[in-house]
């Protein structure tokens, strides 16, 4: 594998514990200190080169932010993942007491979740290096992404996942063509056997070996949001929090575009929500203690689910640095929070985005996101994906004879029913 | 020789139990401890192993089995 040049203002990777700096090659851990590695920049060079009109002139996706990512645009693998609509809640933000809520609506990436933005740069990068394999270990929206980015990309794809994952959700992955291997052991087993494969095989295992470049794509949700709010930085932001990384990137997005003079200084604050089942990130910031102790997830949430996050040290950071809040709401709120976005909205989003919206009515009660604040709260994926988590919850079709007389008794019977429960 | 970077995360009860000592003393294994932080009530060491693949890997069932959790260094990798 050798790194070709780039047209990328990127200049090496730097450790985030020691800051010593590497060369730009698929690497991941400091050599010295085992810190985590991640892109630095000129800005200086790209402030002298980008601009608004600039960016406003490129492709309606993550790849009109090419100039700040840290990979050459002429060969993107591009399925054209971003520039989700940002869309103003009028309905929810009445509910919630929030005058100017905006929701960034995620869903609409081509594999309807936030992943297509990391994939595409991390498929991009691994290109660029020479690799013919894209690699991961998902239960989910991941295994969508990398399969459908390496089947663009004329790429093999191998994808890891537990044995015991429901049928539909490995159709999302198997229609574009990858190996899928499931992996008999627990969820441990799976982390512990995918990390020994990563340091054996030559492949672009997208979050361990690609996870500088991969994190970076999740940058351009802070850029978006601020380009669709009129190059302003929101006053709240509330994002779901895994491993951190999503959270922790869109806080660096915005605090890159007020150093690129692209916006005024970021005021934002950065709100993170987990699902009680596994929430160690607010467990810590609750503690007040720099210490992610590590969890088993248990969680209707499974895409949160990650009991050992690895941003998690940062995340606390940017919870500390901003002044947000960290939020955790269990199940029945994660549910509630779906149903709530889906009836106000039209949005069906997946359980992260019941995580986000329940921990965002949370906040909003408690007067700790405030009623005339910009606030964007980031729906992370689609509601198809997760359907288990809220079918036993809504109600079922009226069932009747081909008469009238039989829908208008039925269809009665349900509004009665419908007024005594919205009844005092 | 194999080499392999992992994090222990110790609960509070073996905070003052010298595990790594151990670890080095009961199996073929070099330990090379890279950061950590440790104080009274918990603590996490991230360190590297070398040694034969499968010394490695009984190391790190006995370390597992004195009720230390073991991860990759870069966190879960599994993700949704």
């Amino acid at each position: 594998m050798s790194p070709r040049a780039s047209s990328s203002f990127a200049t090496a990777l730097r450790c985030r514990e020691c800051h010593r700096e590497f060369p730009l090659e698929p690497i991941y851990v400091c050599d010295f200190c085992f810190g985590p590695l991640e892109v630095a920049y000129d800005y200086e060079a790209m402030r002298k080169s980008v601009t608004r009109e600039s960016i406003e002139r490129g492709p309606l996706s993550v790849w009109r932010y090419a100039d700040l990512l840290p990979c050459d645009r002429e060969r993107a693998v591009d399925i054209q993942a971003g520039f989700t609509p940002l869309i103003k809640a009028q309905r929810l933000g009445e509910e919630l007491g929030l005058r100017h809520l905006y929701l960034k609506n995620d869903c609409a990436n081509p594999t309807w979740s936030f992943k297509d933005r990391v994939v595409t740069v991390a498929a991009t990068k691994a290109r660029e290096f020479g690799f013919d394999t894209l690699a991961c270990a998902s239960t989910g929206n991941l295994a969508n992404s990398v399969s459908a980015h390496a089947a663009r990309a004329g790429m093999e794809a191998i994808v890891f996942i537990p044995s015991d994952l429901e049928a539909a959700k490995i159709v999302g992955s198997s229609i574009y063509g990858p190996t899928l291997v499931a992996v008999d052991g627990s969820y441990d087993d799976v982390n512990r056997l995918c990390s020994e494969l990563a340091g054996k095989y030559p492949w672009a295992f997208v979050n361990v070996n690609m996870r500088p470049y991969y994190a970076e794509g999740s940058k351009t949700l802070g850029y978006e949001v601020a380009e669709q709010l009129g190059w302003r930085a929101p006053d709240h932001c509330i994002a779901p929090m895994a491993s951190g990384s999503l959270y922790v990137k869109i806080w660096k997005g915005l605090q890159e575009l007020a150093k690129l003079w692209l916006i005024d200084s970021v005021h934002t604050k950065m709100s993170g929500a987990q699902a009680s089942g596994c929430s160690p990130i607010v467990t810590a910031w609750r503690s007040e203690t720099p210490d992610i102790r590590p969890v088993r997830p248990n969680t209707i949430a499974k895409s949160l689910a990650i009991g050992n996050p690895a941003d998690g040290y940062y995340a606390l950071g940017v919870l500390g640095e901003s002044g947000g809040h960290g939020v955790a709401v269990d199940d029945d709120e994660i549910v509630e929070g779906i149903q709530l976005l889906a009836r106000t909205e039209g949005i069906f989003a997946e359980t992260a985005g019941g995580v986000v919206i329940s921990g965002l009515k949370r906040l909003a009660e408690s007067g700790k996101v405030g009623r005339d604040e910009v606030v964007v709260a980031f729906i992370t994926g689609a509601g198809l994906k997760t359907q288990e988590a809220v079918v036993d919850a809504l109600a079922p079709p009226l069932h009747i004879q081909p008469t009238i007389a039989s829908f208008e008794e039925a269809h009665g019977e349900r509004r009665k029913i419908e007024s005594a429960r919205a009844a005092p | 020789m194999a080499k392999q970077r992992v994090k222990f995360t110790f609960p509070q009860d073996l905070i003052t139990i010298p595990v790594i000592y151990e670890l080095g003393k009961q199996y073929n294994i070099v330990t090379n401890i890279r950061r950590a932080d440790v104080t009274e009530d918990r603590g996490w060491v991230v360190l590297e192993m070398e040694g034969e693949l499968e010394e490695i890997e009984r190391g790190l069932a006995w370390v597992a089995a004195q009720g230390v959790r073991v991860d990759p260094v870069q966190g879960d990798i599994v993700e949704g």
